[in-house]
């Protein structure tokens, strides 16, 4: 993590572990959601942190975890009323994100290219991989 | 009569296919995967079916994973050489194709009867 980096290791998460499969990846969602209404985060916040965390699974899932049934997926988040933190790691062997094709490039725009990262990094207030590329940091500020 | 199947409704206007959505959140990839399915069945059988109009003004919300689907039938639409229009898209939807610059690639008009016109 950058120094600029929002991130609290300090502070205590909660952890919810699921099974690698797209069904599964959906559980963690509810929670966070309304944990993060409750501490106070608007609707287009909260709608923002699911579209970010519904990308995050489906690549942990999809291209971190290969579809494997047998791997799982491990959602750490700690919520207060200035920001929602979640991370998202799963059991692959990690990828570079500046190694995925640029999806706004002419000759990209047809394939599967990070499209899912944009809208993360859109969204989002901070995102940023581990130095194994199989973890996403996600962290949402509450800017009211 | 409009034809309806599990996620979208296709009805005729003249000699094009108005495609209306029937989930609000195109969001979960087996949705997504059905109405690709749906919409490359349209395209491949019918000598019309490659001109589509696309409202989305019953969705609220799209992922990455649609604007993949979108991009696939896009591509057939013009191998068959037909035309494909969307319509009637909310902005905190077309927030979405900004972001990936996809407003560029897909013909993208307010309404319906705009898009219509264009055809």
């Amino acid at each position: 993590m950058s120094s600029a980096s929002l991130f609290d290791p300090a502070e205590p998460m909660k952890e919810i572990v699921v099974r690698n499969n797209l069904a599964a990846a959906k559980l963690p969602e509810e929670s966070i959601l309304a944990e993060a209404l409750a501490a106070g985060f608007n609707e287009e916040d909260v709608f923002a942190i699911k579209l970010a965390l519904e990308e995050a699974m489906t690549n942990a899932v999809r291209h971190g975890n290969r579809n494997d049934p047998s791997k799982q997926v491990v959602v750490r988040y700690a919520i207060n009323a200035r920001k929602v933190t979640i991370l998202v790691r799963d059991e692959g062997g990690g990828f570079k994100p500046e190694h995925v094709p640029d999806c706004t490039a002419p000759e990209n725009i047809e394939r599967p290219c990070g499209r899912g990262i944009m809208l993360m990094r859109a969204y989002m207030t901070e995102v940023s991989y581990n130095a194994d590329g199989n973890e996403v940091l996600m962290i949402k500020v509450n800017e009211r | 009569m409009p034809e309806q199947t599990t996620r979208v409704k296709v009805t005729k206007l003249g000699n094009l296919n108005l495609v209306q959505f029937a989930d609000r959140k195109i969001l979960d990839e087996l949705a997504i995967q059905e109405i690709q399915d749906e919409l490359l069945k349209l395209v491949g059988e019918r000598d019309d079916g490659s001109r589509l109009l696309l409202s989305f003004s019953n969705v609220d919300h799209l992922s990455s994973a649609a604007l993949g689907m979108l991009i696939t039938l896009n591509k057939k639409v013009k191998e068959k050489k037909g035309a494909l229009k969307l319509s009637d898209i909310k902005p905190q939807i077309y927030e979405v194709f900004k972001i990936t610059r996809l407003n560029k690639m897909f013909e993208i008009y307010d309404t319906l009867d705009q898009a219509r016109a264009s055809l």
